[in-house]
Protein backbone atom coordinates (compact mmCIF):
# COMPACT_ATOMS: atom_id res chain seq x y z
CA UNK A 1 0.00 0.00 0.00
CA UNK A 2 0.99 3.38 -1.43
CA UNK A 3 0.95 6.54 1.28
CA UNK A 4 -0.06 9.38 -1.21
CA UNK A 5 -1.09 12.92 -0.32
CA UNK A 6 -3.57 15.00 -1.98
CA UNK A 7 -3.81 18.82 -1.61
CA UNK A 8 -7.04 20.54 -2.37
CA UNK A 9 -7.16 23.99 -3.10
CA UNK A 10 -10.40 26.27 -3.10
CA UNK A 11 -10.20 29.35 -3.90
CA UNK A 12 -14.30 30.19 -3.08
CA UNK A 13 -14.76 33.62 -1.46
CA UNK A 14 -18.41 32.71 0.04
CA UNK A 15 -19.55 30.56 2.96
CA UNK A 16 -20.75 27.77 2.36
CA UNK A 17 -19.20 28.11 -1.30
CA UNK A 18 -20.07 26.41 -4.01
CA UNK A 19 -16.18 26.17 -5.08
CA UNK A 20 -15.71 24.42 -1.99
CA UNK A 21 -18.34 21.95 -2.43
CA UNK A 22 -17.08 20.99 -5.99
CA UNK A 23 -13.19 20.58 -5.01
CA UNK A 24 -14.62 18.37 -2.18
CA UNK A 25 -16.18 16.43 -4.69
CA UNK A 26 -13.51 16.45 -6.73
CA UNK A 27 -11.12 15.42 -3.57
CA UNK A 28 -13.93 12.55 -2.62
CA UNK A 29 -14.05 11.18 -5.61
CA UNK A 30 -9.76 10.87 -6.44
CA UNK A 31 -9.28 9.87 -2.94
CA UNK A 32 -12.14 6.50 -3.00
CA UNK A 33 -10.24 5.70 -6.46
CA UNK A 34 -6.53 5.78 -5.54
CA UNK A 35 -8.18 4.23 -2.31
CA UNK A 36 -9.76 1.62 -4.98
CA UNK A 37 -6.24 0.97 -6.39
CA UNK A 38 -4.49 -0.20 -3.27
CA UNK A 39 -3.43 3.59 -1.85
CA UNK A 40 -3.70 5.14 1.04
CA UNK A 41 -4.73 8.70 0.96
CA UNK A 42 -4.20 11.80 2.97
CA UNK A 43 -6.31 14.67 1.94
CA UNK A 44 -5.56 18.42 2.86
CA UNK A 45 -8.36 20.66 1.93
CA UNK A 46 -7.18 24.53 1.91
CA UNK A 47 -9.72 27.40 1.67
CA UNK A 48 -7.49 29.75 0.63
CA UNK A 49 -10.34 32.55 1.86
CA UNK A 50 -8.11 31.97 5.45
CA UNK A 51 -4.99 33.33 4.52
CA UNK A 52 -6.08 35.65 1.73
CA UNK A 53 -4.05 38.90 4.09
CA UNK A 54 -1.37 36.23 4.22
CA UNK A 55 -0.80 35.96 0.80
CA UNK A 56 -1.11 39.69 0.03
CA UNK A 57 1.65 40.07 2.85
CA UNK A 58 3.74 37.16 1.56
CA UNK A 59 3.03 39.69 -1.90
CA UNK A 60 4.38 42.73 -0.19
CA UNK A 61 6.72 40.98 1.86
CA UNK A 62 8.40 38.67 -0.04
CA UNK A 63 8.04 35.98 2.34
CA UNK A 64 4.80 33.51 3.49
CA UNK A 65 4.21 34.13 7.28
CA UNK A 66 4.20 30.84 9.30
CA UNK A 67 0.59 30.07 8.71
CA UNK A 68 0.32 30.31 5.14
CA UNK A 69 3.90 29.00 4.78
CA UNK A 70 2.54 25.69 6.05
CA UNK A 71 -0.06 25.65 3.67
CA UNK A 72 2.66 26.47 0.91
CA UNK A 73 4.60 23.47 1.89
CA UNK A 74 1.53 20.87 1.29
CA UNK A 75 0.66 22.41 -1.56
CA UNK A 76 4.04 22.01 -3.40
CA UNK A 77 4.59 18.73 -0.96
CA UNK A 78 1.49 16.53 -1.96
CA UNK A 79 1.76 14.19 -4.83
CA UNK A 80 -1.21 15.59 -6.19
CA UNK A 81 -3.17 19.20 -6.67
CA UNK A 82 -6.91 19.75 -7.03
CA UNK A 83 -7.41 23.41 -7.80
CA UNK A 84 -10.63 24.82 -7.67
CA UNK A 85 -11.93 28.94 -8.18
CA UNK A 86 -14.62 30.46 -8.97
CA UNK A 87 -14.93 32.08 -12.44
CA UNK A 88 -14.71 36.13 -11.83
CA UNK A 89 -14.50 38.74 -14.68
CA UNK A 90 -14.11 35.77 -17.14
CA UNK A 91 -10.81 34.29 -15.38
CA UNK A 92 -9.82 32.91 -11.87
CA UNK A 93 -10.56 35.38 -9.27
CA UNK A 94 -7.41 37.04 -7.21
CA UNK A 95 -7.18 35.09 -4.60
CA UNK A 96 -6.67 31.85 -6.53
CA UNK A 97 -4.04 33.30 -8.82
CA UNK A 98 -2.15 35.20 -6.09
CA UNK A 99 -2.00 31.98 -4.19
CA UNK A 100 0.26 30.30 -7.35
CA UNK A 101 1.87 33.91 -7.53
CA UNK A 102 3.49 33.76 -4.26
CA UNK A 103 4.75 29.93 -5.09
CA UNK A 104 8.27 29.41 -6.13
CA UNK A 105 7.10 28.71 -10.13
CA UNK A 106 9.29 25.88 -9.69
CA UNK A 107 7.49 24.30 -7.21
CA UNK A 108 4.75 22.54 -9.41
CA UNK A 109 6.61 21.22 -12.07
CA UNK A 110 5.52 17.45 -13.32
CA UNK A 111 3.18 18.07 -10.51
CA UNK A 112 -0.39 16.03 -11.67
CA UNK A 113 -3.23 18.49 -11.26
CA UNK A 114 -6.87 18.28 -11.75
CA UNK A 115 -8.68 21.78 -12.44
CA UNK A 116 -11.62 22.46 -11.31
CA UNK A 117 -14.10 26.26 -11.45
CA UNK A 118 -17.60 27.27 -10.93
CA UNK A 119 -19.82 30.38 -12.26
CA UNK A 120 -22.64 31.73 -12.53
CA UNK A 121 -23.81 30.43 -15.90
CA UNK A 122 -22.06 27.89 -18.04
CA UNK A 123 -21.33 30.26 -20.49
CA UNK A 124 -18.15 31.05 -18.77
CA UNK A 125 -17.20 27.19 -18.70
CA UNK A 126 -13.64 28.07 -21.13
CA UNK A 127 -12.02 30.07 -18.54
CA UNK A 128 -10.79 27.11 -17.32
CA UNK A 129 -9.17 26.13 -20.58
CA UNK A 130 -8.07 29.69 -21.45
CA UNK A 131 -7.01 30.69 -18.52
CA UNK A 132 -6.78 27.85 -15.26
CA UNK A 133 -5.02 25.54 -17.72
CA UNK A 134 -2.36 27.91 -19.24
CA UNK A 135 -1.15 29.27 -15.57
CA UNK A 136 -0.42 25.63 -14.90
CA UNK A 137 0.96 25.01 -18.39
CA UNK A 138 3.55 28.10 -17.11
CA UNK A 139 4.06 26.14 -13.99
CA UNK A 140 5.05 23.05 -16.21
CA UNK A 141 2.35 20.86 -14.12
CA UNK A 142 0.73 18.26 -15.65
CA UNK A 143 -3.09 19.20 -15.83
CA UNK A 144 -4.98 15.82 -16.56
CA UNK A 145 -7.32 16.83 -19.55
CA UNK A 146 -10.74 16.63 -18.28
CA UNK A 147 -11.60 19.86 -16.04
CA UNK A 148 -14.78 20.14 -14.32
CA UNK A 149 -16.45 23.23 -14.14
CA UNK A 150 -19.56 23.63 -12.31
CA UNK A 151 -22.67 25.61 -13.30
CA UNK A 152 -25.65 26.17 -11.17
CA UNK A 153 -28.11 24.03 -13.53
CA UNK A 154 -25.29 21.51 -13.07
CA UNK A 155 -26.75 21.60 -8.71
CA UNK A 156 -30.28 21.83 -9.47
CA UNK A 157 -30.10 18.61 -11.58
CA UNK A 158 -28.86 16.98 -8.73
CA UNK A 159 -25.41 15.38 -8.61
CA UNK A 160 -25.94 11.80 -7.56
CA UNK A 161 -26.57 11.15 -10.84
CA UNK A 162 -26.17 14.11 -12.98
CA UNK A 163 -23.51 14.92 -15.68
CA UNK A 164 -21.38 16.68 -13.82
CA UNK A 165 -21.05 13.76 -11.64
CA UNK A 166 -19.59 11.43 -14.44
CA UNK A 167 -17.24 14.61 -15.57
CA UNK A 168 -16.11 14.41 -11.90
CA UNK A 169 -15.71 10.67 -12.02
CA UNK A 170 -13.59 10.74 -15.64
CA UNK A 171 -11.71 13.92 -14.01
CA UNK A 172 -10.77 12.04 -10.72
CA UNK A 173 -9.77 8.28 -12.66
CA UNK A 174 -7.47 10.87 -14.76
CA UNK A 175 -5.82 12.33 -11.78
CA UNK A 176 -5.43 8.86 -10.29
CA UNK A 177 -3.63 7.43 -13.26
CA UNK A 178 -1.45 10.47 -13.08
CA UNK A 179 -0.41 10.34 -9.11
CA UNK A 180 0.15 6.60 -9.91
CA UNK A 181 2.74 7.14 -12.33
CA UNK A 182 5.00 8.88 -10.02
CA UNK A 183 7.11 8.03 -7.08
CA UNK A 184 5.21 9.42 -3.72
CA UNK A 185 7.09 12.99 -3.71
CA UNK A 186 9.64 13.98 -1.40
CA UNK A 187 8.33 16.34 0.42
CA UNK A 188 8.38 20.54 -0.31
CA UNK A 189 11.60 21.07 -1.93
CA UNK A 190 14.31 23.21 0.26
CA UNK A 191 14.84 26.17 -0.81
CA UNK A 192 18.15 26.51 1.15
CA UNK A 193 19.85 22.83 -0.49
CA UNK A 194 23.20 23.70 -1.58
CA UNK A 195 23.04 21.82 -4.96
CA UNK A 196 26.63 22.59 -6.01
CA UNK A 197 29.90 22.76 -4.44
CA UNK A 198 32.14 25.69 -4.68
CA UNK A 199 34.68 24.57 -7.15
CA UNK A 200 32.62 23.97 -9.52
CA UNK A 201 30.54 27.09 -9.32
CA UNK A 202 34.06 28.79 -10.10
CA UNK A 203 34.52 26.31 -13.38
CA UNK A 204 37.34 25.07 -11.13
CA UNK A 205 36.79 21.28 -10.85
CA UNK A 206 39.97 20.04 -9.70
CA UNK A 207 41.40 22.52 -7.59
CA UNK A 208 41.96 21.59 -4.22
CA UNK A 209 40.59 24.18 -1.47
CA UNK A 210 42.36 27.23 -0.41
CA UNK A 211 43.29 28.33 3.17
CA UNK B 1 31.91 41.11 20.25
CA UNK B 2 31.41 44.02 17.62
CA UNK B 3 28.60 45.99 17.67
CA UNK B 4 27.68 48.99 15.44
CA UNK B 5 24.96 50.16 12.76
CA UNK B 6 24.60 49.69 8.98
CA UNK B 7 22.36 52.27 6.83
CA UNK B 8 21.03 52.04 3.35
CA UNK B 9 20.83 55.31 2.83
CA UNK B 10 17.34 55.85 1.60
CA UNK B 11 15.55 58.92 0.92
CA UNK B 12 12.07 58.51 2.79
CA UNK B 13 9.57 61.06 3.30
CA UNK B 14 8.50 60.98 7.47
CA UNK B 15 5.22 60.20 6.90
CA UNK B 16 4.44 62.27 10.11
CA UNK B 17 5.42 65.00 8.83
CA UNK B 18 5.37 64.79 4.78
CA UNK B 19 8.83 66.10 4.44
CA UNK B 20 11.20 64.45 2.38
CA UNK B 21 15.21 65.38 3.56
CA UNK B 22 16.87 66.46 0.41
CA UNK B 23 20.35 63.94 -0.78
CA UNK B 24 22.41 66.82 1.00
CA UNK B 25 20.79 66.59 4.30
CA UNK B 26 20.94 62.70 4.16
CA UNK B 27 24.42 62.40 3.62
CA UNK B 28 25.05 64.58 6.24
CA UNK B 29 22.93 62.95 8.54
CA UNK B 30 24.79 58.74 7.79
CA UNK B 31 27.56 61.24 8.71
CA UNK B 32 26.72 62.75 11.86
CA UNK B 33 25.15 58.88 12.68
CA UNK B 34 28.87 57.69 12.20
CA UNK B 35 29.94 59.91 14.34
CA UNK B 36 27.51 59.36 17.29
CA UNK B 37 27.87 55.50 16.93
CA UNK B 38 31.75 56.34 17.67
CA UNK B 39 30.56 58.32 20.64
CA UNK B 40 28.33 56.20 22.16
CA UNK B 41 30.93 54.00 22.32
CA UNK B 42 29.80 51.59 19.25
CA UNK B 43 32.41 49.46 17.34
CA UNK B 44 31.06 49.29 13.63
CA UNK B 45 29.73 51.61 11.30
CA UNK B 46 28.66 50.32 7.86
CA UNK B 47 27.05 51.72 5.06
CA UNK B 48 25.05 50.55 1.76
CA UNK B 49 26.16 51.06 -2.28
CA UNK B 50 23.18 51.84 -4.69
CA UNK B 51 23.23 53.46 -7.70
CA UNK B 52 19.54 54.52 -7.91
CA UNK B 53 17.29 56.91 -6.36
CA UNK B 54 16.12 57.06 -4.13
CA UNK B 55 19.42 55.87 -2.31
CA UNK B 56 22.05 58.72 -1.67
CA UNK B 57 25.20 56.35 -0.99
CA UNK B 58 26.70 55.80 -4.41
CA UNK B 59 30.41 56.27 -3.37
CA UNK B 60 30.92 54.43 -0.64
CA UNK B 61 34.71 54.80 0.16
CA UNK B 62 34.10 58.84 -0.34
CA UNK B 63 32.28 59.31 2.31
CA UNK B 64 34.35 56.20 4.57
CA UNK B 65 37.00 58.59 4.37
CA UNK B 66 35.44 61.60 5.30
CA UNK B 67 34.81 59.74 8.37
CA UNK B 68 37.41 57.89 8.77
CA UNK B 69 39.54 61.28 8.86
CA UNK B 70 36.33 62.28 11.48
CA UNK B 71 37.21 59.40 14.02
CA UNK B 72 39.46 57.73 15.75
CA UNK B 73 38.45 53.93 16.42
CA UNK B 74 35.54 53.17 14.83
CA UNK B 75 35.01 50.36 12.07
CA UNK B 76 34.16 51.12 8.67
CA UNK B 77 32.72 48.78 6.61
CA UNK B 78 29.90 48.32 3.45
CA UNK B 79 26.46 46.64 3.72
CA UNK B 80 27.31 45.68 0.60
CA UNK B 81 29.28 46.43 -1.56
CA UNK B 82 28.28 45.62 -5.08
CA UNK B 83 30.48 42.83 -6.19
CA UNK B 84 28.26 41.89 -9.45
CA UNK B 85 28.32 45.66 -11.02
CA UNK B 86 31.99 47.17 -9.40
CA UNK B 87 34.48 46.41 -11.52
CA UNK B 88 37.02 43.87 -8.85
CA UNK B 89 40.21 46.04 -10.02
CA UNK B 90 38.29 49.11 -8.93
CA UNK B 91 37.43 47.33 -5.30
CA UNK B 92 40.92 46.18 -5.20
CA UNK B 93 42.04 49.95 -5.31
CA UNK B 94 39.64 51.86 -3.38
CA UNK B 95 39.79 49.80 -0.55
CA UNK B 96 43.33 49.26 0.04
CA UNK B 97 43.36 53.45 -0.41
CA UNK B 98 40.21 52.85 2.37
CA UNK B 99 42.69 50.77 4.70
CA UNK B 100 45.53 53.32 4.64
CA UNK B 101 43.97 56.36 5.05
CA UNK B 102 42.02 55.30 8.34
CA UNK B 103 44.88 52.49 9.70
CA UNK B 104 43.37 49.63 9.18
CA UNK B 105 39.94 50.33 10.26
CA UNK B 106 37.96 49.00 7.02
CA UNK B 107 36.58 45.94 6.41
CA UNK B 108 33.74 44.72 3.61
CA UNK B 109 30.59 43.13 3.29
CA UNK B 110 29.99 41.51 -0.07
CA UNK B 111 26.32 41.86 -1.61
CA UNK B 112 25.08 40.85 -5.40
CA UNK B 113 22.41 43.77 -5.44
CA UNK B 114 18.84 43.05 -6.35
CA UNK B 115 17.83 45.72 -9.00
CA UNK B 116 17.53 44.17 -12.03
CA UNK B 117 17.94 48.49 -14.33
CA UNK B 118 20.82 48.80 -12.30
CA UNK B 119 23.25 45.70 -14.03
CA UNK B 120 22.81 46.92 -17.30
CA UNK B 121 24.06 50.44 -16.27
CA UNK B 122 27.12 48.97 -16.00
CA UNK B 123 26.58 46.40 -18.25
CA UNK B 124 25.95 43.38 -16.87
CA UNK B 125 22.88 41.21 -16.15
CA UNK B 126 21.04 39.98 -12.93
CA UNK B 127 20.12 36.44 -14.26
CA UNK B 128 24.35 36.35 -13.98
CA UNK B 129 24.20 37.83 -10.34
CA UNK B 130 25.91 34.58 -8.62
CA UNK B 131 28.21 33.88 -11.04
CA UNK B 132 29.21 37.58 -11.21
CA UNK B 133 29.51 37.35 -7.50
CA UNK B 134 31.93 34.03 -7.70
CA UNK B 135 34.34 35.48 -10.63
CA UNK B 136 34.79 38.89 -9.08
CA UNK B 137 35.65 37.95 -5.83
CA UNK B 138 37.76 35.64 -6.36
CA UNK B 139 39.76 38.36 -8.75
CA UNK B 140 39.59 40.35 -5.92
CA UNK B 141 40.81 38.08 -3.20
CA UNK B 142 43.84 37.21 -6.00
CA UNK B 143 44.52 41.42 -6.42
CA UNK B 144 44.69 41.75 -3.04
CA UNK B 145 47.53 38.80 -2.27
CA UNK B 146 49.44 38.48 -5.62
CA UNK B 147 51.41 41.41 -6.64
CA UNK B 148 51.41 40.62 -10.22
CA UNK B 149 47.86 39.01 -11.68
CA UNK B 150 47.28 37.56 -14.68
CA UNK B 151 43.66 36.98 -14.92
CA UNK B 152 41.34 36.05 -18.05
CA UNK B 153 37.43 35.49 -17.05
CA UNK B 154 34.12 35.78 -18.26
CA UNK B 155 33.20 39.16 -16.87
CA UNK B 156 36.15 41.72 -17.60
CA UNK B 157 38.97 42.61 -19.99
CA UNK B 158 41.91 40.63 -19.39
CA UNK B 159 44.63 41.68 -16.90
CA UNK B 160 48.60 41.33 -17.83
CA UNK B 161 51.19 41.74 -15.12
CA UNK B 162 48.56 43.82 -13.48
CA UNK B 163 49.52 45.15 -9.75
CA UNK B 164 46.54 46.59 -7.81
CA UNK B 165 47.99 49.66 -6.19
CA UNK B 166 48.46 50.27 -3.08
CA UNK B 167 49.10 47.18 -1.64
CA UNK B 168 47.03 46.39 1.44
CA UNK B 169 48.31 48.13 4.65
CA UNK B 170 51.05 45.63 6.44
CA UNK B 171 50.60 43.23 3.39
CA UNK B 172 47.35 41.94 5.34
CA UNK B 173 44.30 42.73 3.01
CA UNK B 174 40.94 43.93 4.86
CA UNK B 175 38.69 40.86 6.15
CA UNK B 176 36.09 40.03 4.23
CA UNK B 177 32.40 39.37 4.87
CA UNK B 178 29.56 37.98 2.17
CA UNK B 179 25.77 38.63 2.16
CA UNK B 180 22.67 36.71 1.21
CA UNK B 181 20.02 36.42 2.20
CA UNK B 182 18.85 33.64 0.93
CA UNK B 183 21.34 32.03 -1.61
CA UNK B 184 23.16 29.47 -0.44
CA UNK B 185 25.50 29.75 -3.12
CA UNK B 186 26.69 32.81 -1.14
CA UNK B 187 27.23 30.53 1.82
CA UNK B 188 28.84 28.27 0.36
CA UNK B 189 31.90 31.41 -1.06
CA UNK B 190 32.40 32.87 2.00
CA UNK B 191 32.67 29.19 3.75
CA UNK B 192 35.43 27.84 0.59
CA UNK B 193 37.32 31.28 1.77
CA UNK B 194 37.01 30.99 4.91
CA UNK B 195 35.61 34.52 5.24
CA UNK B 196 32.62 35.73 7.07
CA UNK B 197 28.86 35.34 6.58
CA UNK B 198 26.52 38.41 7.44
CA UNK B 199 22.26 37.39 7.54
CA UNK B 200 20.91 40.64 7.04
CA UNK B 201 18.29 39.11 9.35
CA UNK B 202 15.60 42.12 8.91
CA UNK B 203 12.45 41.97 7.02
CA UNK B 204 12.93 38.12 6.70
CA UNK B 205 11.88 35.34 9.32
CA UNK B 206 14.67 34.01 11.68
CA UNK B 207 14.46 30.49 9.96
CA UNK B 208 15.89 31.88 6.77
CA UNK B 209 18.97 32.87 8.96
CA UNK B 210 19.35 29.90 10.58
CA UNK B 211 19.45 27.42 7.59
CA UNK B 212 21.91 29.70 5.73
CA UNK B 213 24.01 30.37 8.84
CA UNK B 214 24.11 26.34 9.44
CA UNK B 215 25.22 25.88 6.01
CA UNK B 216 28.07 28.12 5.96
CA UNK B 217 29.05 26.48 9.52
CA UNK B 218 29.08 23.44 8.42
CA UNK B 219 30.94 23.95 4.95
CA UNK B 220 33.56 26.36 6.89
CA UNK B 221 34.21 23.37 8.68
CA UNK B 222 34.17 20.93 5.36
CA UNK B 223 36.90 23.41 3.93
CA UNK B 224 39.39 22.84 7.06
CA UNK B 225 39.06 26.66 8.22
CA UNK B 226 38.19 25.43 11.71
CA UNK B 227 35.38 23.88 13.70
CA UNK B 228 31.35 24.79 12.81
CA UNK B 229 31.65 27.28 15.84
CA UNK B 230 34.74 28.72 14.62
CA UNK B 231 33.13 30.11 11.80
CA UNK B 232 32.88 34.21 11.73
CA UNK B 233 29.05 35.34 11.34
CA UNK B 234 27.47 38.57 11.71
CA UNK B 235 23.68 39.53 11.82
CA UNK B 236 22.01 41.99 11.17
CA UNK B 237 18.79 43.61 13.14
CA UNK B 238 16.02 46.41 13.76
CA UNK B 239 15.24 48.04 16.59
CA UNK B 240 13.17 51.17 17.97
CA UNK B 241 13.30 51.89 21.65
CA UNK B 242 11.64 54.44 24.16
CA UNK B 243 12.45 53.90 28.03
CA UNK B 244 8.71 52.86 27.56
CA UNK B 245 7.57 50.01 25.42
CA UNK B 246 4.15 51.48 24.60
CA UNK B 247 5.94 54.68 23.72
CA UNK B 248 7.79 53.14 21.16
CA UNK B 249 5.18 51.43 19.29
CA UNK B 250 2.77 54.81 18.63
CA UNK B 251 5.94 56.65 17.93
CA UNK B 252 7.53 53.56 15.88
CA UNK B 253 4.14 52.67 14.25
CA UNK B 254 4.07 55.08 11.38
CA UNK B 255 7.09 54.67 10.07
CA UNK B 256 6.54 50.99 10.08
CA UNK B 257 3.17 51.65 8.06
CA UNK B 258 4.73 53.65 5.43
CA UNK B 259 8.03 52.04 5.04
CA UNK B 260 9.58 50.88 2.09
CA UNK B 261 9.90 47.64 1.21
CA UNK B 262 6.96 46.45 4.32
CA UNK B 263 4.65 49.09 4.47
CA UNK B 264 1.01 49.01 3.72
CA UNK B 265 1.43 45.18 4.35
CA UNK B 266 1.48 43.12 8.23
CA UNK B 267 0.48 45.00 10.87
CA UNK B 268 3.85 45.93 13.38
CA UNK B 269 2.54 43.21 15.26
CA UNK B 270 2.72 40.65 12.94
CA UNK B 271 5.46 41.82 11.76
CA UNK B 272 7.42 42.04 14.92
CA UNK B 273 6.53 38.28 15.48
CA UNK B 274 7.35 36.77 12.10
CA UNK B 275 10.66 38.85 11.54
CA UNK B 276 13.26 39.95 14.47
CA UNK B 277 12.21 43.77 14.34
CA UNK B 278 11.85 44.81 17.85
CA UNK B 279 10.08 47.53 18.93
CA UNK B 280 9.72 48.43 22.53
CA UNK B 281 11.88 48.79 25.62
CA UNK B 282 15.77 48.54 26.08
CA UNK B 283 15.24 45.58 28.17
CA UNK B 284 13.40 44.08 25.39
CA UNK B 285 16.17 44.76 22.82
CA UNK B 286 18.67 43.05 25.10
CA UNK B 287 16.19 40.06 25.30
CA UNK B 288 15.46 39.73 21.86
CA UNK B 289 19.27 40.20 20.78
CA UNK B 290 20.30 37.80 23.05
CA UNK B 291 18.08 35.08 22.06
CA UNK B 292 19.20 35.43 18.38
CA UNK B 293 22.31 33.52 19.43
CA UNK B 294 20.03 30.41 20.56
CA UNK B 295 19.65 29.39 16.66
CA UNK B 296 22.83 30.90 15.47
CA UNK B 297 25.25 30.19 17.90
CA UNK B 298 27.92 32.63 19.04
CA UNK B 299 28.49 34.96 17.04
CA UNK B 300 30.77 37.96 16.36
CA UNK B 301 28.95 41.01 14.62
CA UNK B 302 25.56 42.65 15.83
CA UNK B 303 24.61 45.36 13.12
CA UNK B 304 21.21 47.48 13.23
CA UNK B 305 19.45 49.07 11.62
CA UNK B 306 18.45 52.39 12.93
CA UNK B 307 17.49 55.26 10.54
CA UNK B 308 15.35 54.10 7.60
CA UNK B 309 11.57 54.57 6.80
CA UNK B 310 12.09 58.35 7.18
CA UNK B 311 12.84 58.51 10.92
CA UNK B 312 14.40 61.83 11.63
CA UNK B 313 17.44 62.81 12.36
CA UNK B 314 17.30 63.90 15.92
CA UNK B 315 15.42 60.24 16.41
CA UNK B 316 17.93 58.31 15.29
CA UNK B 317 20.88 59.96 17.51
CA UNK B 318 18.29 59.44 20.49
CA UNK B 319 17.84 55.58 19.23
CA UNK B 320 22.07 55.18 19.05
CA UNK B 321 22.43 57.36 22.79
CA UNK B 322 20.16 53.88 23.98
CA UNK B 323 21.67 51.36 22.18
CA UNK B 324 25.58 52.94 23.47
CA UNK B 325 24.42 53.38 26.68
CA UNK B 326 21.70 51.18 27.54
CA UNK B 327 21.90 48.12 25.54
CA UNK B 328 25.38 47.65 24.18
CA UNK B 329 27.14 47.18 27.62
CA UNK B 330 24.82 44.92 28.86
CA UNK B 331 24.71 42.75 25.73
CA UNK B 332 28.52 43.02 25.47
CA UNK B 333 28.60 41.54 28.63
CA UNK B 334 26.08 38.79 28.42
CA UNK B 335 27.17 37.67 25.26
CA UNK B 336 31.05 37.29 26.78
CA UNK B 337 29.87 35.42 29.73
CA UNK B 338 28.35 33.17 27.24
CA UNK B 339 30.98 32.00 24.60
CA UNK B 340 33.31 29.52 24.60
CA UNK B 341 37.07 30.58 24.73
CA UNK B 342 37.75 28.65 21.18
CA UNK B 343 35.04 30.67 19.90
CA UNK B 344 37.15 33.61 18.19
CA UNK B 345 36.19 37.32 17.81
CA UNK B 346 35.41 38.65 14.52
CA UNK B 347 38.76 39.43 12.69
CA UNK B 348 40.50 42.79 12.70
CA UNK B 349 43.21 44.12 10.98
CA UNK B 350 45.43 44.08 14.48
CA UNK B 351 44.23 40.12 14.73
CA UNK B 352 45.04 39.86 11.03
CA UNK B 353 48.62 40.92 11.35
CA UNK B 354 49.15 39.04 14.74
CA UNK B 355 47.82 36.17 12.43
CA UNK B 356 50.07 36.61 8.86
CA UNK B 357 53.23 37.09 11.87
CA UNK B 358 53.17 40.76 11.60
CA UNK B 359 53.03 43.49 9.66
CA UNK B 360 55.51 44.22 6.70
CA UNK B 361 55.16 46.34 3.87
CA UNK B 362 53.98 45.20 0.89
CA UNK B 363 54.77 48.50 -1.31
CA UNK B 364 55.86 47.20 -4.95
CA UNK B 365 58.62 49.39 -6.17
CA UNK B 366 58.49 49.98 -10.07
CA UNK B 367 61.58 48.08 -11.86
CA UNK B 368 63.98 50.13 -13.40
CA UNK B 369 62.74 49.30 -17.32
CA UNK B 370 66.88 49.57 -18.61
CA UNK B 371 68.39 47.84 -16.23
CA UNK B 372 65.74 45.53 -14.86
CA UNK B 373 66.45 46.89 -11.08
CA UNK B 374 64.31 47.50 -8.18
CA UNK B 375 65.88 50.45 -6.01
CA UNK B 376 67.77 49.91 -3.00
CA UNK B 377 66.31 47.79 -0.58
CA UNK B 378 63.42 46.96 -2.31
CA UNK B 379 61.62 44.11 -2.67
CA UNK B 380 59.63 42.20 -5.53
Amino acid sequence: MTQRSLAVVSAGLSQPSSTRLLADQLAAATRDELVRRDSEVRLHVVDLREYAHDVVNNMLTGFAPAALREVVDTVTGADGLIAVTPIFSASYNGLFKSFFDVLDKESLVDRPVLIGATGGTARHSLALEHAVRPMFAYLRSVVVPTAVFAAPEDWSDGTADGALRGRIRRAAAELADQIERRPPTGGPADPFALTTDFLQMLGRGDDAPVS
Amino acid sequence: MQFGVFTVGDVTVDPTTGREPTEHERIKAMVAIALKAEEVGLDVFATGEHHNPPFVPSSPTTMLGHIAARTERLLLSTATTLITTNDPVKIAEDYAMLQHLSDGRVDLMMGRGNTGPVYPWFGKDIRAGIPLAIENYDLLHRLWREDVVDWKGKYRTPLQSFTSTPRPLDGVPPFVWHGSIRSPEIAEQAAYYGDGFFANHIFWPKEHTQRMIALYRQRYAHYGHGSADQAIVGLGGQVFMRRNSQDAVREFRPYFDNAPVYGHGPSLEEFTRETPLTVGSPQQVIDRTLGFREYVGDYQRQLFLMDHAGLPLKTVLEQLDLLGEEVVPVLRKEFAALRPAHVPEAPTHASLVAAAGGAKDSTVHAVDDVTGKAPEGATR
